[in-house]
């Protein structure tokens, strides 16, 4: 299982996950982004930046 | 009935590079055909569909899903890895759709593709457009749409008169900008010269431009309404929650929706200014003035929908409806 680059907890990641998807640690609750799936590989997510939005 | 997006005609060439992923119909390799390869050249009738994502929500799930149900292929690019390089091939796709997060991003996308002479929903045009509160007024306003009173002032200072003109309450925002970020209530001069002291102390001189619109009385709620391909799909209320300060109805912000009735009036404007600003997938914002006459927020050119999706159930499918409009366009002819 993919840990937390924070905290280094286990990261559930779902069946079907997609790269560049955000998953989040249940642990400390930071935003990972899936950089990879097969295996399952995890990265801090990029923070919001001033222009993202719809 | 709106032609699919804007297609560019300066055939200047592009050399398309980045990280690709392909969807179920395709092969599963992991990279797209350089342009210059054979069988690249992005008009046949097997060519997938590109679309453009750095971060992939729930939204981009569903779409991709929804290409897969129709067979559709595509190739998903991720944004921040593309680079679009002039005098080279076309692009490999009949057409692209930019779902890329970033503003600027999505724009300069656009632009990439259209400097290929590809075609790209929304074009760089739509989503500049869209990008800009004040360019967005001004458009609406000389297609005689309802709006708010809206009103620019160059530097801070100069923007507490013009509040003044427009009256109190009054509304502070940003020029760009989305999620209701920085979108400020001022209900007297005081409150009304603390915020552009703030304003005044950001560092971009763009920030410095003071957008001023007077304040709806609203039933605390507006209205999103989405337009694909030149027709309304569908329009949901947005409740402003109270993280919001109970007034700022956007779903970033905890705004609850509920499925609206759509009236004549309703449908009519919200393709109207989809058509004004010449998005092809557009959210339009509508504020229902003292509850009864609509006025035109703003349009959206990069629509989020999971709670425009969840308001409306199985009535509508959104990523469905975008799936089929780029299917279309794909095979050249649209709804």
């Amino acid at each position: 299982m993919p840990k937390c680059s924070e905290c280094s907890a286990d990261v559930a990641v779902e069946d079907g996950a997609q790269e560049n998807e955000i998953v989040q640690c249940a642990e400390c609750g930071t935003e990972l982004e899936v950089v990879r799936t097969a295996p399952v590989g995890l990265a801090p997510a990029p923070d919001v930046e001033e222009d993202w939005g719809e | 009935m709106s032609p699919p997006a804007q297609t560019g005609t300066a055939r200047t060439g592009a050399a398309w590079t980045g990280t690709a992923r392909t969807g179920t119909a395709q092969s599963g390799a992991t990279a797209w055909p350089r342009a210059s390869e054979p069988g690249a050249a992005g008009a046949g009738a097997a060519a997938p569909v590109g679309l453009i994502a750095s971060r992939v929500r729930l939204d981009e799930k569903r779409i991709m899903a929804a290409l897969d149900r129709r067979a559709v292929p595509y190739e998903r690019l991720d944004g921040r890895t593309c680079r679009y390089e002039l005098d080279a091939a076309p692009p490999p796709w009949p057409v692209v759709l930019n779902r890329e997060i970033g503003q600027v991003r999505a724009a300069y996308a656009a632009h990439g593709v259209e400097a290929g002479g590809g075609t790209v929903v929304n074009s760089a045009a739509a989503i500049e457009l869209c990008g800009d509160k004040w360019r967005t007024s001004v458009a609406l306003r000389r297609a005689g749409l309802p709006i708010p009173r809206t009103a620019l002032a160059l530097t801070p200072e100069a923007a507490l008169d013009t509040i003044e003109r427009i009256g109190y309450p009054a509304v502070i925002k940003p020029l760009q900008g989305s999620w209701g970020r920085l979108v400020t209530a001022v209900r007297d001069r005081h409150a009304a010269a603390a915020v552009l002291e703030h304003v005044a102390a950001l560092p971009s001189p763009q920030s410095h431009i003071v957008y001023v619109q007077e304040f709806i009385d609203t039933p605390g709620r507006d209205v999103r309404a989405i337009v694909i391909g030149g027709r309304l799909v569908g329009a949901v209320y947005r409740s402003a929650g109270e993280a919001a300060g109970g007034w700022r109805a956007n779903v970033a912000l905890g705004a609850t929706t509920e499925r609206c009735a759509v009236t004549p009036e309703l449908a009519e404007l919200a393709e109207e200014a989809a058509r004004v600003v010449g998005a092809d997938i557009a959210g339009v914002d509508l504020l229902e003035e003292r509850g009864e006459r609509l006025l035109v927020l703003e349009v959206n050119s990069g629509v989020e929908f999971s709670g425009f999706q969840e308001a409306m159930g199985d009535t509508v499918d959104v990523a469905d409806q975008i799936a089929g409009y780029v299917a279309a366009c794909r095979e050249g002819v649209w709804m």
